[in-house]
């Protein structure tokens, strides 16, 4: 337990210093949801329609971006060859270092999101609906984001291969995130019935998504 | 020839060598029959008319696009917990194998739609589920081509095989759980098959044509892949002896 927490407050110290990364999530997301109006035009009720997915898929895209500072650092300095021998579970050390990233990366995209949908013009309910939906839906983006990085890790220059990796995992999180902001909208269906199913992704997701990184780590790193 | 003893590469490509040509010969007369019964003996839609035949090439592409993935996931835990040493090869040789058919099964199924729904494609799940399963299958392309030693890339491209193979389920079962506007199952469901056997013995017939074409395929591909291997393996051992 102190070896897992003390692992946790290492990585969210080492996130918000200079360097870190903490913020740029959060920045590119405002960049990215500034951006889509430029291209779909002032059209306030067109915004306030698709208003839902561009925010999740911002927040998509910015989870995404930040995953290489999961695991790309400590591999540089040799801390990834120590967590793997360490006494600690590896599928418990990676679900530490996934909390933290979420702390750091996800949290605030969610606290952000509420700003960022009175720019597209939300409703009210709307804004609710999209903040809870990603606060659910962002811990399920960094557990399946653990897999694409763990599996590149190693890599020096992969690219866009762990977007290419880790986008089709994260299909059905966007789609029933989308729901159930949409279903707070409009809507014949109930909010419950996509958002239960978001949580119930996000839950697999914090089983599976470490597991499988905890795999990856040990088979790509001998 | 036990699993064990093909683990041998030379003895395996012996195998391979030996085995081939009856494969080849099996498929071409597979292929023959399936598409005589398919053109000639099956019978017309009363709706689509002729245009029903597509579906003899649509529907075992798409079998054999999911069963290329559930051969990678075997091959894979194959890599991770028994360390077969040609398992690799074969998850790494049915990833393209697999993606053709997979995209041989979207395409048809567009040419199909236009005639019959109205539209080449809808975001109804069954093919938004094979669109992503196609996705996967160049994603898992691209992470072989990505690691350069080949024993590295296995293990990597093993687990997110095994993690992709959360999709098979979801596609099989799309079409129940979302009823939009694809045809739900009719041939593997509970209560029987729905096809009324005029059109379902030449689609049973097309399909095994084309998994005798997916072996055939897989078993040449495996092959090259161990010469490759060995070409590989002499290149850097001559780089290494060349250095002073």
């Amino acid at each position: 337990m102190t070896a897992l927490a003390a692992l946790l407050r290492r990585d969210m110290r080492l996130a918000v210093r200079v360097g870190g990364g903490a913020l740029m999530g959060v920045l590119f997301f405002l960049i990215v949801v500034a951006m889509v109006p430029f291209a779909l035009g002032p059209d306030l009720a067109l915004l306030a329609r698709t208003g839902p997915a561009i925010l999740w898929i911002g927040a998509l895209l910015a989870s995404l971006l930040a995953l290489d500072r999961l695991f790309a650092g400590d591999h540089e300095d040799g801390s990834l060859d120590l967590i793997l021998m360490g006494r600690a579970p590896l599928e418990l050390a990676v679900a530490a270092k996934a909390l933290a990233h979420w702390l750091t990366t996800g949290l605030p995209l969610v606290i952000a999101a509420p700003l960022l949908g009175l720019f597209l013009n939300l409703a009210p309910a709307a804004i609710g609906a999209v903040a809870l939906t990603l606060l659910v839906g962002t811990p399920a983006l960094t557990c399946i984001g653990l897999i694409g990085a763990a599996l590149a890790v190693a890599l020096r220059r992969g690219g866009l291969l762990v977007p290419v990796l880790v986008l089709p995992l994260t299909v059905p999180v966007l789609i029933f995130g989308v729901a159930a902001s949409n279903a707070a909208l409009t809507g014949p269906l109930p909010f419950g019935t996509p958002f239960t199913i978001l949580v119930a992704l996000t839950l697999a997701s914090m089983v599976l998504g470490p597991f499988a990184a905890a795999a990856a780590l040990r088979h790509g790193l001998d | 020839m036990r699993l064990t003893e093909l683990a041998n590469p030379s003895r395996f490509n012996a195998l391979a060598e030996r085995v081939l040509p009856w494969l080849v010969v099996a498929t071409v007369f597979a292929f023959a029959l399936g598409l005589y019964q398919a053109l000639f003996v099956a019978p017309d839609d009363y709706q689509q008319g002729a245009t029903v035949k597509i579906m003899f090439i649509h529907v075992p592409s798409a079998w054999l696009g999911m069963l290329g993935w559930a051969l990678m996931s075997v091959a894979a835990l194959g890599t991770l917990v028994w360390r077969h040493p040609l398992a690799d090869v074969a998850m790494k040789t049915a990833a393209p194998i697999g993606a053709a058919f997979t995209l041989i099964c979207l395409v048809t199924g567009a040419l199909w739609g236009r005639p019959t729904w109205g539209t080449y494609w809808v975001w109804d799940a069954r093919l938004t589920s094979v669109l992503i399963l196609f996705l996967m299958y160049l994603g898992v392309i691209a992470l072989w081509r990505t690691v350069e030693d080949p024993s590295r890339a296995a293990r990597a491209a093993a687990v997110l095989t095994l993690v992709g193979a959360i999709n098979l389920p979801i596609i099989k079962f799309s079409v129940d759980w979302w009823n939009t506007l694809h045809q739900p199952a009719s041939v593997l469901r509970l209560g029987g098959s729905t096809i009324y056997p005029t059109m379902l013995i030449p689609l049973l017939i097309m399909a095994i044509a084309f998994t005798l074409l997916f072996v055939t395929l897989h078993l040449s591909a495996m092959r090259n892949e161990i010469l490759r291997r060995r070409v590989r393996t002499l290149r850097l051992m001559r780089a290494a002896a060349a250095t002073p």
